[in-house]
C-alpha cells in the first residue's frame, strides 16, 4: 500500500492520543486518549452533546482536531486523510440516502464516490443488499422505505468499500425496540462475516451492553472510564439480593455477613438487602444458611447492576439530553421522523 | 472476495502470548490487506459524473419540476417581452419608418424588442438556475449527504464542481427550450447560424459555470436556506438589472452604464446578441468570450480552493 503507512507494533486499529476539539469557547472533546483493538466492537456511551459525534467526525476526517493525534487503520487522520477515508466505512447518524433514488442506486453512488469500478461494485452492491435483506426493495425509491429499511440501507452503503473498520454513529436512533434488535443482529452478523472492527456511539445503555465488547463512558468531552460492560458494572459494587423473611424472627445479619461472598448486609423490618459479589452463587448459600438456622425465606430476588447504575456512579447523573447546536437538532428530528416512517 | 473472508478466522488479541504465526494467520493477514486495498480509481475527478448525475437525475426524472422551472422565463418572455413594444412606441412619434428602424437598431441591435429580450432571457435563466446551486449545497449539508460524501475519498473540489456542473446542465437544457419557445413566439431567426447557436450554448455554459461557482462558494459553510434566499436576491437582481439583459446600456444614466460595463453578465449577453440576432455589440465577440472565460475560470478556481478549506469545518 502507500509508503506513508505508519507501522504500529500492537494490534490497535485506532490509536488516539490527547485528541481535542474546540468550537469557540466550547471544548467538545477534551484531551481524549484511547485505543481500539482490531476485531472488537468498541462503544462510546454518553448523552447527546457529550462529544461522541465530534470524536467520530474527527476519526472519519470530517473534522480537523484542534490538537492531538490519531492513527486509524495505520494512517494519520491529519496527514493521510484520504487513505483513512479509503480504509474505513461510515454509517452516519442521519439517513443520508437520497430519497428520490432507488436503494441499489444509492449504494452504487457510494461505490462511485470511493472510485470503485462498476464491474466490482454492481456485484458487491447486490451481495450487500442480500446481507441486509433488502434485495426485494432494491429497485424501489428510498422514500418508500421504513425506518428499519433505511438504517439497513445505510449499513450496506457503509460497507461498500470493504472496510476493515466501520464507524456507526447512533445506529438505532429513533427506531422501535423490535427494529433496534434486528439492527443489532445485522451488526453482529457483519462483525462475524467480515471480521471487521466496529466503533459505535450510542446513548442507549442496552445497546452498549448487548453489542459492545468494550465501552468508553464519555461525558462533557472527557472519557470517564473504559472497560467491558461487566467491568463497568462491577464499579457499582456487585449484585444486590433482597430476601424477605417471616416477621418476628431473630436477626441473623451477622451470620449472613459471615458468608465469604457477602459484602454488606442491611436489615429493614423483615427484609434483608445483601450486597454480594456473585449473586447466582450467593443465593443458595444464603437460603441454606437460613434453613439451617431453622428460619424461613419467604421471598428472594436478585438485582444485577445495570450499565445505567454504572453510569450514575461514574458521572453522578443519569443519561440526559443536553443542548446541542441547531443543525444537529434539526438533523436529529429528521432522523427520528424518518425512523418512524 | 468476501467468500474467502468468511471462512478464515483471524485471531483476536484475546491471548496473544500463546499464538505463533501460523500459515493460516499469515494468509488471513494477506487477505486483510487485499481487502483494504481494492483497485480504486484514485484520479481527482472520480465521482464527478456520479455526483452531477445524482442532482440532474432528480430533475429529468420529474417532468413537473422541469416545467415549473420554465414558467418564470416564459411569463417574462410572453408578457413582459410582448408588452414592452418599443416599436409601436417609436412609430407613434410620426418619424419615417426607415428612421424608426435605424433608431431601434442603434439601441436594440434589432427592430424587435422581443428578439432583444429573448437573448437577455438566456442570461436570466442562467442567473436564476445557478442561484439554486448554492441552495443545493445547503440541502445536502442539512440532510447529511454532504458529510457522507466528505467521508469518502472523493476530492472536495469534485463535490463542489459537481454542484456547478449539475446547475450548468440545467441551464443548458432550459436555455434550449426557451430559445425554441422564443422562436415560436416570434423571435427573429434571420441571423441564426449553426456556429452562432453553438457559440450561444458555449456562452451559457461559461456564464453558468461562473455564476454557479459564485453561488456555491457563498454556500460552502451555510446550513440555512433563509440566508441563501437573501443572498440570491442580493446578488441576482443587481446583476440582472445592472446589465443589458432587459434594456440597452446606451439608454441608461452614465453611472449605471459604468456598472453595466463591469458586469460580466453583460458580456455574455452582448456575445449572444451578436451571435443570434446579428446586433452590433458593445465589444468584439472575442473580448466577450475572453472576459467570460476568465470569469468562469477564476471563479471556479476560487471555489475549488475555498472548498479545500471550508467545506469541512
Amino acid at each position: 500500500m502507500s509508503t506513508n503507512k505508519i507501522e504500529t507494533p500492537t494490534s490497535n486499529i485506532i490509536t488516539v492520543e490527547n485528541l481535542s476539539k474546540t468550537f469557540g469557547s466550547l471544548k467538545a472533546v477534551d484531551n481524549v486518549s484511547f485505543n481500539v483493538e482490531e476485531g472488537e466492537i468498541f462503544g462510546f456511551l454518553g448523552p447527546n452533546g457529550a462529544g461522541k459525534t465530534t470524536t467520530i467526525n474527527m476519526l472519519t476526517t470530517l473534522l480537523k482536531p484542534t490538537s492531538g493525534k490519531a492513527v486509524v487503520c495505520g494512517f494519520s487522520i491529519i496527514k493521510d486523510a484520504n487513505e483513512v477515508r479509503r480504509s474505513v466505512g461510515v454509517v452516519p447518524q442521519e439517513y443520508t440516502a437520497d430519497e428520490d433514488m432507488t436503494g441499489i442506486n444509492n449504494i452504487l453512488l457510494c461505490a462511485d464516490l470511493y472510485g470503485m469500478p462498476r464491474s466490482d461494485s454492481k456485484a458487491h452492491a447486490k451481495e450487500l443488499l442480500k446481507l441486509v435483506e433488502l434485495e426485494d426493495a432494491a429497485n424501489r425509491k428510498v422514500s418508500t422505505y421504513s425506518g428499519g429499511m433505511r438504517r439497513r440501507l445505510e449499513l450496506a452503503c457503509g460497507l461498500i468499500n470493504y472496510p476493515r473498520l466501520l464507524f456507526l454513529d447512533e445506529p438505532t436512533l429513533g427506531l422501535d425496540i423490535q427494529t433496534r434488535t434486528a439492527v443489532w443482529k445485522y451488526i453482529k452478523e457483519l462483525k462475524e462475516e467480515y471480521h471487521m472492527t466496529l466503533f459505535l456511539t450510542t446513548h442507549y445503555l442496552e445497546e452498549a451492553d448487548s453489542l459492545c465488547e468494550r465501552v468508553a463512558i464519555i461525558d462533557h468531552g472527557h472519557i470517564v472510564k473504559i472497560g467491558t460492560p461487566e467491568e463497568l458494572k462491577q464499579i457499582v459494587g456487585g449484585d444486590v439480593i433482597v430476601a424477605g423473611v417471616k416477621e418476628n424472627e431473630p436477626d441473623i445479619s451477622s451470620e449472613i455477613a459471615a458468608i465469604p461472598l457477602v459484602k454488606e448486609v442491611k436489615k429493614q423490618d423483615s427484609v434483608y438487602r445483601i450486597k454480594v459479589n456473585n449473586g447466582e452463587e450467593a443465593i443458595p448459600q444464603i437460603t441454606d444458611l437460613v434453613h439451617s438456622l431453622g428460619l424461613h425465606v419467604i421471598s428472594i430476588s436478585l438485582k444485577k447492576p445495570s450499565l445505567d447504575d454504572a453510569y450514575l456512579e461514574l458521572t453522578g447523573r443519569t443519561l440526559r439530553e443536553e443542548e446541542v447546536d441547531k443543525l444537529s437538532m434539526f438533523r436529529q428530528r429528521v432522523t427520528m421522523r424518518r425512523a418512524r416512517s | 472476495m468476501d467468500k474467502t473472508n468468511t471462512d478464515t478466522k483471524t485471531p483476536t488479541s484475546k491471548n496473544p502470548e500463546d499464538q505463533t504465526k501460523t500459515t493460516e494467520q499469515t494468509l488471513a493477514e494477506e487477505e486483510q490487506k487485499f481487502r483494504a486495498a481494492p483497485k480504486l480509481d484514485r484520479s481527482p475527478f472520480h465521482g464527478l459524473w456520479a455526483l452531477t448525475n445524482r442532482d440532474l437525475r432528480k430533475w429529468y426524472t420529474s417532468p413537473p419540476q422541469l416545467l415549473i422551472s420554465l414558467i418564470t422565463p416564459i411569463v417574462w418572455l410572453g408578457l413582459f417581452g410582448k408588452a414592452l413594444n418599443f416599436a409601436s412606441f417609436i412609430s407613434s412619434s410620426g418619424i419615417p419608418i426607415a428612421q424608426q428602424n435605424a433608431i431601434l437598431i442603434s439601441y436594440f441591435g434589432t427592430t424587435s424588442y422581443f428578439s432583444f429580450l429573448s437573448c437577455g432571457m438566456l442570461a436570466f435563466i442562467v442567473l436564476f438556475t445557478s442561484a439554486f446551486s448554492g441552495m443545493s449545497v445547503v440541502f445536502d449539508r442539512r440532510f447529511g449527504f454532504l458529510d457522507k460524501a466528505l467521508s469518502t475519498p472523493v476530492a472536495r473540489g469534485t463535490i463542489i464542481m459537481a454542484k456547478v456542473f449539475q446547475s450548468v446542465g440545467k441551464s443548458l437544457i432550459q436555455s434550449g427550450i426557451i430559445l425554441i419557445i422564443a422562436v415560436i413566439l416570434g423571435m427573429e431567426t434571420s441571423h441564426f447560424t449553426f456556429l452562432g447557436v453553438l457559440g450561444t450554448f458555449l456562452m451559457v455554459f461559461l456564464l453558468g459555470t461562473a455564476l454557479s461557482a459564485l453561488f456555491t462558494m457563498l454556500a460552502l459553510r451555510s446550513a440555512d436556506w433563509q440566508t441563501q434566499q437573501a443572498i440570491i436576491n442580493l446578488v441576482n437582481l443587481p446583476l440582472l438589472f445592472a446589465s443589458n439583459a432587459l434594456f440597452p446600456a446606451k439608454l441608461m444614466p452614465g453611472w449605471l452604464q459604468d456598472v453595466v460595463k463591469v458586469n460580466p453578465v453583460s458580456y455574455a449577453i452582448d456575445g449572444v446578441r451578436q451571435m443570434l440576432i446579428g446586433a452590433h455589440g458593445m465589444n468584439s465577440l472575442l473580448i466577450d468570450f475572453v472576459v467570460i472565460i476568465a470569469f468562469a475560470v477564476v471563479l471556479s478556481a476560487i471555489c475549488i480552493v475555498l472548498s479545500w478549506r471550508f467545506l469541512s469545518k
